[in-house]
């Protein structure tokens, strides 16, 4: 990475770290475990990452590891998404109620 | 023309990702805010997909169908109880995934990297690496597969620290002389046993606020990825997953009363063994569900407060019920919830979310403390050390300036607990002296149960 690479980079950094601590300040406890799931979600983007190099074929080590890579954040991603809005279902208000409830 | 669609793609993605923290601000929004964050990432991996340097699909192929194939059966079936344990895992996993990549890159580009590189590429495979084992420590103990108690020796921080800072002085060093593969594997090395000795003194109670910086380092560590790859949607997700967590663990921090150099390095968990000492035998009132009921009976404002002790237990059905029963009968029912209660944050409100306690009963400490002296009875399922008034006013107690649920304004107390052992603290909770609180003892299902039946007896025979 050149110089004025890092410095864009760090740019983007800090201004969506101020960003999300902003936005994420607003979430309420009520939802912080859905947070803390959904941003392990967002977090599985390592596959990014992880499918260049498993994708890149440079060196069977490099292959090995970036596929390794690929599985634990496919994991990530998939179950992230999943579990978030298997749980965001739950939280339901009194008026909400299905028809069960009087 | 191709490389800057994909960038612009990234770009979107990001943006979804921040709309989709955005939309978690309310319940109703919530939802909308996954499918924001699927589609960005969905973007992002198409994006990735068309780049010129992935040449061949077959490895990638196998492992999204293997990390899918683990994935969706884990999403589908893990109980909500579970939580606390799959999110451990799932830093774990982020973890992982960075530390290989990390890994790769530097055989990749060794012994000619540059320096920046050289410098996010050591924070990426630092970070990763101990957050791998440090979070599969967590999902060990909090899977009951290790000891929850923190396991202390001494000179621990000591030790600690030194690994800490020849596993640094090494990256530092290799810094400078990117060629040394072999000095790069022992940094690898001392930072997988360093997530070790990390997690292995925090006890259970605790969890909360490590989960939280394990949530942040495994996003600081993706973000670190970004700057090697050069990828910056990379960036953008680890910076807003590093803020989330770091967030996460001030909010627990300042809930346990502990200060932040506390939270950064370890530590936590170390509560003085001294106060232990004073424990005194004092009587304690005892009651049976009977006459609970009773009380139950003539209640307008019942104030419930539930604990790990409710999630271990698996009581959040019965409690719904119970809950149920009284709002039947015209007493109004509320739920505090202390930010720390349970073992990662937000715990018991998806526990009792699952037990379709609709979520506005659901109030947080700040607000629900002034309804306590109006409240004709407060109950105490499974929770301890976030009720007891010694924070209030012992500054001699560990927990003193502890922010808690005032439980003892209530007009009288219920205690559902399995035995008069102290809690995580170690310290006696003198709610439990108090002339107004009666003691329920067992577990707190079957307790929960038994007032149930007692309640829709009382209502039979009325």
């Amino acid at each position: 990475m050149s110089t004025s690479n890092l410095e864009v980079g760090l740019y983007i950094f800090v201004l969506s770290a101020f960003l999300g601590f902003e936005v994420i300040r607003r979430v309420p406890q009520l939802l912080h475990t859905p947070l803390m799931s959904l941003t392990n979600a967002v977090s599985g983007i390592a596959l990014v990452g992880s499918l260049l190099i498993a994708g890149a074929h440079r060196t069977p080590l490099t292959t090995v590891l970036g596929t390794l890579a690929v599985i634990a954040s496919t994991i990530n991603v998939v179950s992230g998404f999943m579990i978030t809005d298997r749980m965001l279902r739950m939280f339901r208000r009194r008026d909400e109620k299905g028809p069960q409830k009087p | 023309m191709r490389e800057h669609l994909i960038e612009v793609t990234y770009l979107v993605a990001g943006v979804l990702f921040i709309l989709a923290l955005r939309w978690l601000s309310a319940p109703r929004t919530a939802r909308r805010g996954v499918q924001a964050g699927e589609l960005g990432m969905l973007l992002a991996i198409v994006a990735t997909l068309l780049r010129a340097e992935i040449v061949s699909y077959e490895w990638i192929v196998v492992g999204l169908f293997v990390g899918s194939a683990i994935g969706v059966p884990m999403a589908l079936f893990m109980p909500m109880t579970a939580m606390p344990q799959r999110t451990a895992l799932s830093h774990a996993f982020g973890a992982l995934a960075a530390a290989m990549v990390g890994i790769s890159e530097f055989f990749l580009q060794t012994p000619h990297i540059e320096r920046f590189t050289m410098g996010a590429l050591g924070f990426e495979v630092l970070l990763g690496c101990l957050t791998f084992t440090g979070s599969l420590m967590a999902f060990g103990k909090l899977q009951g597969i290790l000891p929850g108690r923190p396991i202390v020796y001494r000179g621990q921080n000591v030790i600690n620290l030194s690994l800490l800072a020849v596993a640094v002085a090494l990256a530092v060093y290799l810094v400078v002389d990117p060629g040394q593969s072999r000095l790069f594997l022992i940094v690898v090395a001392l930072a997988l046993v360093f997530g070790v000795f990390l997690i292995i003194p925090i006890g259970g109670a605790d969890m909360p606020t490590v989960i939280s910086l394990l949530n942040s380092y495994a996003g600081l560590s993706g973000a670190a990825m970004g700057f090697v790859l050069n990828n910056k949607v990379l960036i953008i997700a680890g910076a807003l997953d590093g803020a989330s967590g770091f967030l996460l663990s001030l909010i627990m921090s300042r809930a346990m009363n502990r200060n932040f150099r506390n939270i950064m390095f370890g530590a936590f968990g170390q509560v003085q063994a001294g106060a232990v000492a004073e424990i005194e035998e004092r009587p304690v009132r005892t009651g049976t569900a009977e006459e609970a009921a009773m009380i139950f009976e003539a209640a307008r404002l019942v104030i419930i407060v539930p604990g790990y002790g409710m999630a271990v237990a698996q009581a959040q059905h019965k409690v719904r019920e119970f809950s149920d029963l009284l709002t039947r009968r015209g007493t109004e029912v509320k739920f505090a919830i202390h930010p720390v209660a349970g073992r990662m944050p937000g715990h018991m409100n998806v526990l009792l979310a699952e037990a379709d306690v609709p979520y506005d009963q659901l109030i947080e400490m700040d607000e629900i403390n002034s309804d306590f002296p109006r409240a004709d009875v407060a109950v105490v399922i499974g929770a301890n050390d976030v009720t007891n008034p010694a924070a209030r006013h012992n500054q001699g107690s560990p927990i003193y300036g502890m922010p808690i649920l005032e439980v003892d304004k209530a007009r009288s107390v219920m205690v559902i607990k399995r035995s008069m052992a102290p809690g995580f603290a170690g310290i006696e909770n003198e709610l439990y002296y108090q002339d107004k609180t009666m003691m329920l003892f067992g577990d707190a299902r079957a307790v929960v149960g038994d007032l149930v039946n007692e309640l829709s007896r009382l209502r039979a025979t009325a």
